[in-house]
């Protein structure tokens, strides 16, 4: 019983010592974000990395998930009789909700995992301590451009989602099943409000891109160097980034629209 | 140039003094003692090898040396000041004065030999493209791999690397080097290279160098002082000629690679018989 309650001493202790050091980490590298105002060119390879590179997969799954939109939400409004609405039903599903989450999602799997297995392996292979003995400190000049990249990838990403989505939701439910093409626009533009509907969602997806590009970082960083710490690390970064993400977006839906 | 872009104040020190001063330095990891009580000095301008077997700590001494780690007690001190109780700005200031020489080189693997070389200076310097150049060349050259300039680090083998990691080590001309195993693994072509590159450039460019090596032979042949350390102590210390005269057995098991002595061929196990007997048994 009592090695029991050690052991779960011991594991929370772990917890909170590792979440301190999670948030002891951001705070210096946001003190290096500055000086990337004078070294842009930095970040700009990173947002080619993390989010030029992930173009294709979230065009691809946001033309899918809008034609799943438009497919679904027909059928099920048709039984109404409020096919019309179907522009209103695909638009507000994406901004709001399925263009910040699945994007988030998308993006830990494909961008976060990517910068932990590097940013681990740059640990493992001691090119970060190569670097501190060169007296530039890795979390600005490693870390912080990945993680402003990160940042500002993610609501673009969502946004580009969002956009495709509605394209698909448009191809299926105006091209293939018949909606009228104006009712599904006009509803769309009359009933989507851009600062309850449009920039609540990008709140979201910034919230989503700031935590999983730190739990990202972070988990390459604090990564064991081995060959199967960085394994662990970027099983992490999935794990934990889909989570939070989904975790976040309950609580910030309850936020936001709460009280509607 | 390079001291002017960097910082005016510095002076340059006097040969034959001490340049790092360690003192009482105990360091655990742990419960595990990997320091106790270990007294060094490493004296400007000159080559001090520290030697050991594998596994007693020699990398993490240069590591407390450059202040990634903190001792547990005792000072570390570079030119009379505790790196551990240097502010961050004076020890990144310190560290532009440093170059480490890693096991593997830790090229950074997305840029090539060029770049890498490169790295400290645009860093740290706001010297032109051209005149990066030229330096950068010129480090190449002192390692013998100018030609190599383009290629990827992956494209090196490990002694190349290793010049290379050199090189861009020295870009900054630092007033002290630090070597972390630089002959591991090494073929004798690429082992007699390093050898005489290291030598070359510490007496060419008037640099302190500690070398941190298992590789007795070629340690000795260029190390001007010696410290053997081994279970978190000093067990000898002296000019290889001392060293080589030495009484002490353990020396003389490690000097001469002996497989068994003080340190036993055997892992501490019970007696062979009852560990037999037992597995019968069972």
């Amino acid at each position: 019983m009592i090695g029991m309650l050690q052991n779960l001493g011991a594991g929370a202790l772990g917890i909170f010592e590792r979440l301190g050091r999670g948030n002891l980490f951001l705070l210096n590298v946001l003190m290096g974000i500055p000086g990337l105002l004078l070294r842009f060119g930095l970040v700009v390879a990173q947002l080619y990395a993390t989010g030029v590179l992930s173009l294709l997969i979230i065009g691809v799954a946001g033309l899918f998930v809008g034609m799943v939109l438009g497919l679904q939400g027909y059928n099920t409004l048709v039984t109404y009789g409020a096919s019309e609405s179907l522009g209103i039903f695909v638009a507000l599903t994406l901004v709001r909700e399925l263009g910040p989450v699945v994007s988030a999602l998308l993006f830990a799997g494909r961008a976060g995992s990517a910068l932990t297995a590097e940013i681990g392996l740059m640990k493992a292979t001691e090119q970060l301590s190569a670097m501190e003995m060169m007296a530039v400190d890795p979390l600005h000049r490693v870390i912080a451009p990945r993680f402003l990249a990160g940042m500002i990838a993610t609501p673009l990403l969502a946004a580009l989602f969002s956009a495709v989505g509605v394209m698909g939701g448009y191809f299926v439910g105006v091209g293939l099943l018949g909606v009228d093409e104006g009712t599904f626009w006009s509803q769309m533009q009359d009933s989507v409000d851009l600062y309850d509907d449009v920039m609540n969602g990008v709140i979201k997806s910034v919230v989503f891109g700031f935590v999983v590009t730190w739990i990202a970082v972070f988990e390459g960083y604090d990564a064991v160097p081995t060959s199967e710490g960085v394994s662990r690390a970027t099983t992490r970064t999935v794990v934990h980034g889909s989570l939070a993400v989904l975790g976040l977006d309950f609580v910030l839906t309850a936020l936001m629209f709460g009280d509607n | 140039m390079i001291a002017e872009q960097l910082d005016n104040s510095v002076k340059p020190g006097v040969e034959g003094e001490t340049l790092v001063k360690i003192r009482g330095l105990s360091y655990y990891r742990g419960s595990r003692a990997i320091f106790n009580g270990v007294d060094m000095d490493i004296v400007r301008g000159k080559i001090t090898a520290i030697m050991g077997p594998s596994g007693t700590g020699k990398t993490t001494l240069l590591r407390l040396m450059g202040g990634q780690l903190k001792p547990s007690q005792g000072t570390v001190a570079v030119e009379g000041a505790d790196v551990a109780k240097l502010k961050y700005t004076q020890l990144y200031a310190l560290r532009k004065r440093m170059g480490m020489l890693f096991q593997n080189g830790a090229l950074f693997t997305d840029i090539n030999v060029f770049d890498n070389v490169a790295f400290p200076l645009r860093e740290h310097t706001n010297l032109p493209d051209s005149m990066i150049r030229d330096l950068v060349l010129m480090k190449l050259e002192a390692v013998g791999l100018r030609g190599a300039n383009q290629l990827m680090p992956s494209e090196l083998s490990g002694g190349m690397a290793r010049r290379v990691a050199l090189a861009r080590a020295i870009a900054l001309d630092p007033m002290m080097i630090m070597y972390d195993e630089p002959f591991t693994g090494q073929d004798p072509i690429s082992m007699g290279v390093l050898v005489r590159l290291l030598k070359t450039l510490n007496d060419a460019l008037h640099l302190t160098s500690v070398l941190v090596s298992h590789d007795v032979k070629e340690s000795l042949s260029i190390a001007d002082y010696v410290y053997v350390i081994s279970e978190g102590k000093v067990v000898e210390h002296g000019t290889p000629d001392t060293l080589r005269q030495s009484q002490s057995e353990w020396v003389q098991q490690f000097l001469e690679g002996l497989s068994d002595g003080p340190v036993p061929f055997h892992f501490p196990a019970a007696d062979i018989e009852t560990d037999l007997l037992k597995e019968g048994r069972s």
